[in-house]
């Protein structure tokens, strides 16, 4: 047991840092650090200049263009871009539907989308929810009918992130009805361009659009974009979600909120006093890092654990990233409003936007601060609302 | 980093879990609470043959040269069993202040007599006004020729009834909470002068309150630098309170699976009351709050031995508040679901409950840690690191 990092991961931790530190547009950067969203054009940039290193798909095979590092070094990586602070790679891409398509995807289907992933010239998207099926997802009804060479998709998905960029969507749906739920389920690509999609926003509580509805009306899809098997589409979404929660637990991210309330407490004055000279607020700030510390360490244990698995099977205990990386991700959240105070009470949600000039009322990085909190309350909704994660648990680990 | 034990720890790791699956079930432990010392001399014995009381000391002293991993380890095992025997208090904290302070010849002398079982040790430095503040020693301790005389009262000294040797600190110089003016001494518990309460403890362990009138020591009692004794008991106190973080991880995991099998076994409204979501959620509640300690224990082992005193204070300020906070949650939510049963002495799910509640009070529990790591500024720098 060797429970501290190494002079070779520290020194790579080093050389990661530097590149981000180099590589990262400083505009992009900012926004990041002040809690606006970036644009469609800022994400594609960025994935392309990772990829222009090889850096895009860390875990990856190296045939597709992995790094080969191991589980430790794409740790590492990933904490460091998200306390540069830097923009992930899509995750869409690059670590939902990249990976189904390289366990079960077959060659042609490799060859046309893992490379146009990796560099972000498709964007992805995913049709997983509808809505009769959130947490039960098994029950989804959208219906894919063989005729002749293609299958014909009818049917509705709801909460699709970012569906209004989306050039392309993984999609679940049924192709047997009478088979026992989990049985009859495929998973097939689509491009959106098809006639019969349409995108409709919603419009979340903050005020901001993200997710949507993508409606399916007769849409005609080559056979050739099923992935695997058919009927086996339950497998390869158990697969991606449990790829999924590894990732959600989004230590660094915390780490760097929690940087950021630092900054901004000890600049905000309630009184005579510095928001951080107020005892009760530090130490509700200290009980939050001591959870994010365990929660570090604990992703550290599930990353390392990953060589004793079977290939492919996610390990049960990441469910605990997903609770706790969540429910610290909102706690942190909660602080930062709670440090801007009053400032944040006003709602301008153009500042930030391409083109918008006006200068903010009060000070500018006061104005992501309530947003981000009441669109944080997703975070322990979707990959599986946090209950799920106890059920799974229940039954993956505790037996009953 | 790398969370796989070494061959030689999964040797220790297997032969300690052995010795107390074999020795340590329910009615073997309230067999030996009941006896006189409140622990099992035998056992003890069984211990030093299995090489864990020499464990962390340097094998040119007679130990085994083991490291805070393999000290976890064994914690973590006597944790599961509820272990009674005085091994936080002879191995760690006394053992401890001899590992970190003692001169070659202190350290000759007394490890072999350690490893071999045949000395139990104590360190009597707490006292009742310093609450948990280690630096508040008004014991005194005065020259008297070449020697020095000691005069005072310690408090709750864990297995202090036990001992043949006390490591006794005392003031020399300055105020009663002045970091600097306190010196540790070996005292013989015959000492003239000496005199000790010996009682149990919440959770079945013993403790002793140790009046000192004027007991005489000679100069070669002093253990370390004259007058920089605190330095030296808070060192070791990290290193205890890591080592009391595995013994909690080690009940906690005990506690989940008294827990679970209990939830699968019990009937009532004609199924197993673990068919319930919502006691199925709270077991789970009782996992996460397990795996974080662990977690933190971990992070805690790995820089308890740090010579960074700052990075050292704030991570074992962490993990002490991690480990109150999810024992105190793992010990009630377990009595919660063992329903009426978990409140019989009985059955030996409360008394998990009670060492955890122990261990939260003891070196300072999870507020008082939790004010520590406030005031040090919490875990993440305000400026990156270049």
């Amino acid at each position: 047991m060797e429970l501290s990092f190494t002079a070779d991961e520290q020194a790579f931790r080093a050389e990661v840092r530097e590149f981000f530190r180099t590589s990262l547009p400083e505009p992009i950067r900012k926004k990041l650090e002040s809690g606006h969203h970036t644009t469609k054009e800022e994400l594609v940039a960025w994935q392309r200049i990772l990829n222009k290193k090889g850096w895009a798909v860390p875990h990856w095979p190296v045939e597709w263009g992995g790094t080969g590092w191991d589980p430790v070094r794409q740790y590492i990586f990933r904490e460091e871009l998200m306390m540069a602070p830097a923009p992930e790679p899509l995750a869409f891409n690059v670590s939902m539907c990249g990976p189904v398509i390289i366990a079960f995807g077959n060659e042609e289907q490799k060859k046309r989308f893992l490379p146009r992933m990796a560099n972000l010239d498709d964007w992805w998207c995913q049709g997983f929810s509808e809505p009769g099926a959130g947490s039960d997802l098994a029950s989804l009804k959208t219906t894919a009918k063989r005729d002749g060479d293609t299958y014909v998709v009818n049917g509705q998905k709801t909460w699709t992130t970012l569906a209004q960029h989306a050039d392309w969507i993984f999609c679940l749906v049924r192709t047997n009805s009478g088979a026992k739920q989990q049985e009859g389920i495929s998973f097939l690509l689509i491009d959106m361009k098809t006639p019969g999609i349409t995108v409709r926003p919603i419009i979340t509580i903050e005020g901001g659009h993200e997710v949507n509805e993508v409606f399916f009306d007769d849409v005609r899809v080559p056979a050739e974009n099923l992935v695997g098997q058919e009927n086996r589409g339950w497998d390869y979404a158990k697969f991606l979600l449990g790829n999924e929660r590894v990732g959600i637990a989004r230590v660094g991210a915390s780490k760097e909120r929690i940087r950021r309330i630092k900054q901004l407490a000890s600049v905000q004055r309630d009184g005579d006093a510095r928001i951080i000279d107020n005892p009760r607020f530090r130490e509700k700030l200290a009980a939050v890092e001591v959870e994010l510390k365990a929660l570090e360490m604990t992703q550290m244990r599930v990353v390392a654990n990953i060589k004793n698995l079977e290939k492919g099977k996610p390990d049960p205990a990441s469910s605990i990233l997903k609770i706790k990386g969540s429910e610290i991700q909102q706690a942190t959240t909660e602080l930062l409003l709670e440090v801007v105070g009053p400032d944040a009470i006003a709602y301008q949600p153009e500042q930030g936007e391409a083109g918008w000039n006006e200068p903010a009322v009060g000070p500018d990085w006061a104005t992501t601060a309530a947003p981000n909190y009441f669109n944080y309350r997703k975070v322990s909704i979707y990959g599986g609302s946090n209950e799920i994660q106890k059920n799974i648990i229940a039954k993956a680990i505790l037996g009953f | 980093m790398d969370f796989d034990l070494t061959d030689e720890q999964r040797l220790l790791k297997d032969s300690v879990d052995r010795l107390v699956a074999d020795r340590y079930d329910f009615e073997a432990r309230n067999a030996i609470r009941k006896q006189p010392e409140g622990f099992s001399r035998e056992l003890w014995a069984q211990y030093a043959e299995l090489g864990i009381l020499g464990l962390p000391f340097a094998e040119e002293d007679g130990g085994f040269g083991g490291g805070a991993v393999e000290t976890m380890i064994v914690m973590e095992a006597l944790g599961r069993a509820l272990a009674l025997e005085p091994y936080v208090a002879t191995v760690i904290l006394a053992g401890g202040v001899l590992r970190r302070a003692g001169s070659a010849a202190q350290r000759q002398e007394l490890v072999p007599q350690i490893a071999g079982g045949e000395r139990l040790l104590a360190l009597a430095h707490g006292e009742r006004q310093a609450r948990y503040n280690l630096a508040d020693v008004a014991t005194t301790a005065q020259k008297d020729g070449d020697g020095w005389v000691l005069h005072g009262t310690k408090s709750t000294v864990l297995h202090g009834d036990a001992a043949d040797t006390l490591i006794v600190s005392a003031r020399v110089s300055g105020g009663q909470q002045d970091a600097d003016g306190v010196t540790l001494f070996l005292v013989p518990a015959d000492a003239a002068g000496l005199s000790r309460r010996g009682y149990p403890t919440q959770d079945a362990q013993r403790a002793a309150d140790i009046t000192l009138a004027n007991v005489r020591v000679g100069a070669d009692a002093v253990i370390g630098a004259p007058g920089q004794g605190i330095e030296v008991v808070r060192r070791v106190v990290d290193e205890t309170i890591a080592a009391l973080c595995a013994e909690a991880v080690g009940a906690m995991e005990a506690t989940l699976h008294l827990t679970v099998d209990y939830l699968k076994t019990r009937t009532q409204f004609g199924r197993p009351i673990g068919n319930f979501q919502t006691l199925q959620h709270q077991s789970v509640d009782i996992f996460v709050a397990l795996e974080q300690a662990r977690s933190m224990t971990m992070y805690a082992t790995m820089m308890a031995r740090s010579d960074d005193a700052a990075e050292r204070a704030r991570a074992v300020a962490a993990a002490k508040v991690q480990i109150g906070r999810s024992g105190r949650l793992a010990g009630q939510k377990a009595i919660q679901l063992h329903g009426g049963v978990g409140m019989t002495q009985e059955y030996k799910v409360g008394h998990y409950f009670k060492r955890l509640t122990i261990i939260d009070l003891m070196f300072g529990d999870a507020d008082h840690h939790l004010a520590i790591l406030a005031q040090l500024g919490g875990l993440i720098a305000t400026e990156k690191a270049a």
